[in-house]
Parts: structure tokens; C-alpha cells; sequence
């Protein structure tokens, strides 16, 4: 049960630092100053919600790790996250096609949460709640107006919902981690959010005068430690100054 | 347990209302025409028979970065008012919510300009509901949301259409 529970809130930890980190990568360089501010927002918010999961899960474990040892002291193999979050920022469009997806995931998935029967995580998602649905409304309504923008715009969005969509299965599956944590009745069926989740989309893309898009496969393995490229580079310069710099605080 | 029975001649009692006072009056280190009493942020303050104090403090925002800063000043207040073993805990349940703003915290955030939350709302559960602010300058309910997210993870930024000035608005959480 312990190392399940352990195992189940890493994941969503994960899940939260990478796209933390991949948020704070446009500070000081989003297309304008209010969405410098919106994206360094979102990537705080987070950055917290990990935080708050990082030492809980430490606390599970009993072995001494903080969430600073968690946080930047594995190798890339321990990390599991879904392979979504931790997708390059490759223009302004992925990064909302990205958040997108997946708030519209972590919306249901907090709400269910907070009706857990661990008291630590039912807090951590009330707040998370209410956080993700700003981030939600934030990405949604950039990508109606992208979607329904100008051609170029138009262009750049399409190709990134594209190009994600067949990172957005892994996040419905579950496994027996998942599985034992749903029948104690901690965690969430992940697989029962998946209409809701494409009701949201397809809403929204809807309104942005575009489709869906269907995936011809689903890629994942994040889960299991097995990452794309992208991971890799993104940790080197995440977990940078603890590697030069062993134990180092300020 | 000092606060558990009222007996207001019991001397932990007394240390511990005096605690809860000095620890109550530290102001928001964002917004520090407002304490962390009137945001709501502190949750409880025991003094025991020993002279022990233990400070219970809520986080605010997820990524709220004056979360550590705040325990640090409870801390800091209570060992200047001569509490010398002080401890600061974080609880996270239940969750904080806009709603335990006092209504004088509403009264000092809108006299220091920023609009203050409005109150239960559900606003954020529609999609694309906007959310009636009125204007802290002028009163004007005639506003327009600039951003969601502003200066802090707090704040959202708006724009009166009347008296034609930005302001931050507290956002509901
Ligand atoms: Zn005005």
C-alpha cells in the first residue's frame, strides 16, 4: 500500500514539476508582458502543487528524502511523468495546446480528488482545484484565439494539437499502481475522465472553428521511466546546480 | 492545549490570546496594508502550560512565494515579543479559501486599491464566465478583465472603463 501511495503521488509530482519547468522557460520571453506574467503564474502554481506532493511523498517513503532530493536528485529513469508535459515549447502554440490538454485533464482529476479518502492529497486537490481552473480558462480562450486568428496563427495551432494529441492517451491509462489506489479509494479512476475531457475539447476547439483531432496511436511509457528525448535535456539544466554543486542552499 | 478551556485567569490562557495578537497583526508581506488575521492565514496560536508556542498558518496560493516568508515573520514577531520557543506549522486542510478574508480585510484591500474578491463566487467553475468586479477608484461596475494573472499569483489585472484606470483585482479562490 505504502510504496502504491508513494509510487501514485510521485507521478502527479512529476507530472507538475516538468510542467513547471517547461512554463518558467518563457519568462522573460512570452510574446507579452501579461502572458510573461500568466505563464510564470501557472508555472508557479505548479511548481507549489508539486511541492506540497514532493514532500509528501517523501513523507510516505520514511526514508529521509525531502522534496528537494526528489525534485532534483534521480536520474531520468525515476522521473514519471506523462510524456505530455515534458514536450519542448516549440512556439507559443505548443505551450498552450500543451496546458490545454492537460487541464482539461487535471480539472476532473483534482475534483475527484478532493473526495479522497487520504487527507493530505484531498487538501493539496481542493486548492489545486480552483488553480487549474484558471489555467483552463487561460488556455482554452488562447486557443480560440489562435485557432480562430489569423491564418498563420491558425496554421500554428492546428500543427501543435496535432502534434500532442498522441501524448494525451497516457493520461487516461491505468495501471496496477493506479488500480489499487482507486479500489482504497485514494486515488482516481483516470480512465473514467477521458469523455469528459474530449467534451471540454471538442467544445473548445469547436468555438475556435476547428476538429478535433483523433489519434492514430497513443504514445506512452512516461510512467514506467521510459521518456522521449526531450526529458533528458530539460533535467540537465533543471537539476544543474545540485549536479555541480552538490547540497548546495541558499 | 491552553485555548481548550476559557478560563481567562489561567495564565496560558492569557499567553496564549496575547500569541494569537502579536502573531495575528504581522501584515501580508505582498500586501501589507493587510495582516495575516484579516486574509485568514492564521489558523491558530497555543501557547502550553510551558510557555510553548505553536503557530498554525495556511498557504494561500500553490505557488504563493511569501508562503515560507510569512512563517518566517510569525516566527520573527513572536520571538520579539519574547516568546522564546515558538514553532510555525503549516496546515494544509482544510484548504484556504478567499471566502475567510475578513470584511474588514475586503475594506483595507479596496481602500489600498485592489478589489477584493467577490464573495462565493462560482464564477470560475463556467469555462468562460467573466466575473462582475467593480472598480476600487471609482465604484464603476463598468470593468474589463486585462489578465487573469497579474503581479502576483494573487491578483488578476483589470481596467476600469469609467475612471479609465488599471487596477488588481484579488482573485477568488
Ligand atoms: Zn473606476
Amino acid at each position: 500500500m505504502s510504496d502504491d501511495l508513494f509510487r501514485y503521488v510521485l507521478r502527479l509530482a512529476d507530472d507538475h514539476l516538468i510542467l513547471g519547468q517547461r512554463l518558467g522557460e518563457w519568462c522573460g520571453k512570452a510574446p507579452s508582458l501579461e502572458e510573461d506574467l500568466a505563464l510564470a503564474n501557472i508555472g508557479l502554481d505548479c511548481l507549489g502543487q508539486a511541492r506540497a506532493l514532493y514532500a509528501y511523498a517523501g513523507k510516505i517513503e520514511g526514508k529521509g528524502r525531502d522534496e528537494d532530493d526528489l525534485a532534483f536528485l534521480r536520474p531520468e529513469r525515476e522521473y514519471c511523468n506523462a510524456l505530455l508535459v515534458e514536450q519542448p515549447n516549440r512556439d507559443f502554440a505548443w505551450a498552450i495546446a500543451r496546458q490545454f490538454y492537460f487541464s482539461a485533464y487535471m480539472l476532473p482529476f483534482w475534483r475527484a480528488m478532493a473526495k479522497s479518502t487520504d487527507d493530505d492529497l484531498r487538501a493539496i486537490a481542493a486548492k489545486a482545484e480552483k488553480e487549474v481552473a484558471y489555467h483552463l480558462r487561460h488556455s482554452a480562450e488562447w486557443v480560440i484565439r489562435l485557432g480562430d486568428g489569423t491564418e498563420e496563427s491558425r496554421r500554428r495551432m492546428i500543427e501543435a494539437l496535432e502534434e500532442l494529441f498522441i501524448y494525451t492517451g497516457e493520461l487516461f491509462e491505468m495501471d496496477a499502481v493506479a488500480h489499487a489506489m482507486v479500489s482504497e479509494g485514494v486515488g482516481v479512476d483516470a480512465s473514467a475522465l477521458r469523455d469528459e475531457w474530449r467534451r471540454t475539447v471538442d467544445g473548445v476547439l469547436a468555438e475556435a472553428h476547428l476538429t478535433a483531432p483523433e489519434a492514430a496511436y497513443d504514445q506512452s511509457g512516461g510512467r514506467e521511466g521510459r521518456h522521449t528525448e526531450h526529458l533528458g535535456h530539460l533535467l540537465s539544466e533543471l537539476q544543474y546546480m545540485q549536479r555541480a554543486y552538490p547540497g548546495l542552499e541558499w | 492545549m491552553g485555548v481548550v478551556v476559557a478560563d481567562a485567569l489561567n495564565p496560558s490562557n492569557v499567553r496564549s490570546r496575547r500569541a494569537w495578537d502579536v502573531a495575528a497583526a504581522v501584515p501580508d508581506p505582498e500586501i501589507p496594508v493587510v495582516t495575516l488575521a484579516d486574509l485568514g492565514i492564521l489558523r491558530s496560536v497555543e501557547c502550553d502550560d510551558d510557555g510553548a508556542v505553536t503557530a498554525r498558518v495556511t498557504p494561500t496560493y500553490s505557488g504563493c512565494p511569501a508562503t515560507q516568508l510569512i512563517e518566517q515573520m510569525v516566527l520573527e514577531a513572536l520571538k520579539r515579543d519574547g516568546f522564546d520557543n515558538v514553532r510555525v506549522e503549516s496546515v494544509m486542510s482544510p484548504a484556504w479559501t478567499t471566502d475567510w478574508i475578513s470584511a474588514e480585510g475586503r475594506e483595507k484591500l479596496r481602500d489600498f486599491g485592489i478589489a477584493p474578491p467577490v464573495k462565493a463566487s462560482n464564477s470560475i467553475r463556467a469555462l468562460f464566465g467573466e466575473t462582475a468586479v467593480s472598480c476600487p477608484l471609482c465604484g464603476s461596475e463598468d470593468t474589463e478583465r486585462i489578465s487573469e494573472f497579474g503581479s502576483t499569483p494573487c491578483k488578476a489585472l483589470y481596467r476600469c472603463r469609467t475612471c479609465l484606470e488599471p487596477f488588481d483585482y484579488f482573485k477568488c479562490l
